[in-house]
């Protein structure tokens, strides 16, 4: 056991590391030079000296990885170009909105996909099993950047239940939390349903059906408790996707979060903005990703084992 | 939907990327009578019609523009798919045959670029590379390697502890030989189900790149880049958006639909 907690362990930081060395290397896939890019064509020759200096870039390039190391243990991230501030403020000004947008998102999609899919299980191969497909297809297929606009259109514009953009009030939240949510429960509702049909195969159902239960206590007894297991490590490695979901699903409600930092930074080139922003949603992955292995193996004591 | 229905589709918007070109079509002409035309063709008086699909907030009619949107989707699709899926058949591959450290750094490398969920390395590829239709190609290929690089290494650890690749190997085949005639066209199958599946991802990810501003510069046209620019209209001209997004998610749906079939009818199991 302790074994293999330190080798998950030391494999997440790993991962982590490289992906600080990929976003470090972000700024180096700048064509041309990025001084330049970044300050415009008539900027001052003494600008541009200031900001290579300042970004390190006239320095050798294993100096600068490490000063980069150095800076980031310190949580440093450099700062904005534009707003002449730390990134570190920047971002952390913006990633309240961008969190709770995911889990409104993420509870949505619970919501939507439990019912739907255990539904599906139930009642295999019967109409409420083809509209748990035919909503899983098509929720996978709609992109949330045309989703989005569509609930507007409908919800907003027509029948004016629900403002356009931004984040005040309750219903602004639903449009936004749909358009994040519809994916993520179309492939939960999937999930459900096939998880839901492998457990009720298992022995130990026509086992409980056979000593005379209901239905529904063979299902909520046995069934489920059995078949939440895999749905909610999906829904811990999904959390990963929502959050790059939440940039375009920001752009499209004009969310003051995190992704919309990133699609404003990139086309002020703020670098080292972009490179925050980027860092910080990565880094977030792998600690969830790595907090649901470990959670998982304490769950299912099967997987330490393996 | 009719099993006929999604090669059609398909089928049709190959038609119409390949042949755009010959076409009489006029995207990038603008004609300011026909501004926020709607749907339906016939001029109304003193408004000029704006063809069958209506005309956008420049008027230029949308039916041209979507043509053009569909040949830049497929060349997208296309080419994301062709570059990922060769660099990562050839890494996966070398990785699996090298074994030992060479493997170690690729499973690494592999897990690196996982951590980037989503779109959002390819959106900060995209963003520092700089707007354009080749810089969204290389920044989703970039990201979209992985998957295949994952799959092929998978495939060929198994397979190559088949006896027949034993033989080939005592009859003395390189292991360029091996690769190539021994192990690629068992690991085809699975190959073959995750690229349509690769081609419907990169057609939503070109389209949600130049929805942020990031791919098709103007005068080109994506489907995307039309949706981003309905946005504002959508009140007065709802086909702005609803035409473009219809036209992705009716090729987009019956890629996966394909995929599904093709997924059963090789039988491979698991999947995306």
């Amino acid at each position: 056991m302790f074994d293999w907690l330190t080798s998950r362990l030391v494999s997440g930081a790993l991962t982590a590391l490289g992906a600080c060395t990929l976003v470090f290397l972000l700024l180096h896939l700048v064509p041309g030079d990025p001084v330049e890019t970044m300050l415009g064509e008539g900027a001052r020759p003494a600008d541009r000296t200031a900001l290579t200096a300042a970004l390190g870039l006239d320095r050798p390039l294993w100096e600068q990885y490490l000063g980069y190391l150095q800076r980031l243990a310190r949580l440093d991230l450099g700062s904005s170009l534009v707003y002449q501030r730390p990134v570190v403020e920047l971002v952390a000004e913006r990633l309240p909105a961008t969190l709770t947008l995911a889990a409104a998102a993420l509870a949505l999609a619970l919501v939507l996909a439990l019912p739907l899919g255990v539904l599906a299980a139930c009642r295999r191969g019967r109409a409420a099993d083809g509209a748990a497909t035919v909503f899983a297809l098509l929720g996978s297929s709609i992109p949330n950047f045309w989703l989005g606009p569509l609930l507007i259109l409908t919800f907003s514009l027509w029948l004016g239940w629900t403002p356009v953009s931004g984040r005040e009030g309750w219903a602004s939240w639903v449009l936004p939390a749909l358009t994040l949510g519809t994916s993520l429960a179309a492939v939960l509702a999937r999930m459900v349903r096939s998880s839901v049909l492998e457990v009720l195969g298992e022995d130990y159902v026509r086992t409980a059906r056979a000593k005379g239960l209901s239905p529904a206590a063979v299902l909520w007894g046995h069934a489920l408790r059995n078949a939440w297991l895999p749905v909610l490590t999906l829904a811990g490695l999904q959390l990963g996707s929502l959050l790059g979901g939440a940039v375009i699903t920001e752009t499209v409600f004009a969310w003051p979060g995190l992704g919309s930092l990133l699609v404003e930074a990139i086309q002020g080139r703020d670098y080292p903005v972009v490179q925050g922003c980027v860092l910080l949603v990565s880094l977030g992955y792998v600690l969830v990703n790595t907090w649901t292995d470990l959670a998982y193996a304490w769950v299912d004591p099967r997987i330490r084992g393996g | 939907m009719s099993r006929g229905l999604p090669v059609a589709v398909l089928a049709c918007w190959a038609l119409a990327a390949l042949i755009a070109p010959w076409l009489p079509l006029e995207p990038e002409r603008i004609d300011l009578t026909a501004i926020l035309a709607p749907p339906g063709g016939a001029p109304a008086a003193g408004v000029a019609g704006g063809g069958l699909f209506g005309a956008d907030d420049l008027g230029r009619p949308v039916l041209d523009r979507l043509l053009l949107g569909a040949r830049t989707a497929l060349l997208v699709g296309v080419g994301v798919v062709a570059l990922s899926a060769l660099a990562g058949t050839l890494l996966g591959a070398a990785a699996a045959l090298a074994g030992g450290w060479v493997d170690l750094l690729l499973v690494r490398l592999v897990d690196v670029f996982l951590a980037f969920p989503g779109l959002l390395l390819a959106i900060a590829l995209a963003g520092i590379l700089g707007p354009g239709v080749d810089n969204v190609i290389l920044a989703l290929a970039v990201v979209g390697w992985v998957g295949y690089a994952r799959l092929v290494r998978a495939q060929v650890l198994t397979l190559k502890q088949r006896d027949h690749v034993a033989a080939a190997r005592a009859l003395g085949a390189g292991s360029g030989r091996i690769l190539w005639r021994h192990l690629l066209p068992l690991a085809l199958a699975p190959l073959i189900v995750e690229a349509t599946f690769g081609v419907a991802a990169a057609v939503v990810a070109e389209a949600g790149l130049s929805f942020l501003g990031l791919g098709a510069q103007p005068p080109d046209a994506s489907w995307g880049g039309m949706i981003r620019d309905g946005v504002g209209y959508m009140l007065v001209a709802p086909h702005l958006v609803l035409a473009p997004g219809m036209a992705m998610v009716l090729v987009v749906l019956s890629i996966n639909l394909l995929g599904d079939r093709l997924r059963d009818c090789l039988d491979v199991r698991g999947g995306p």
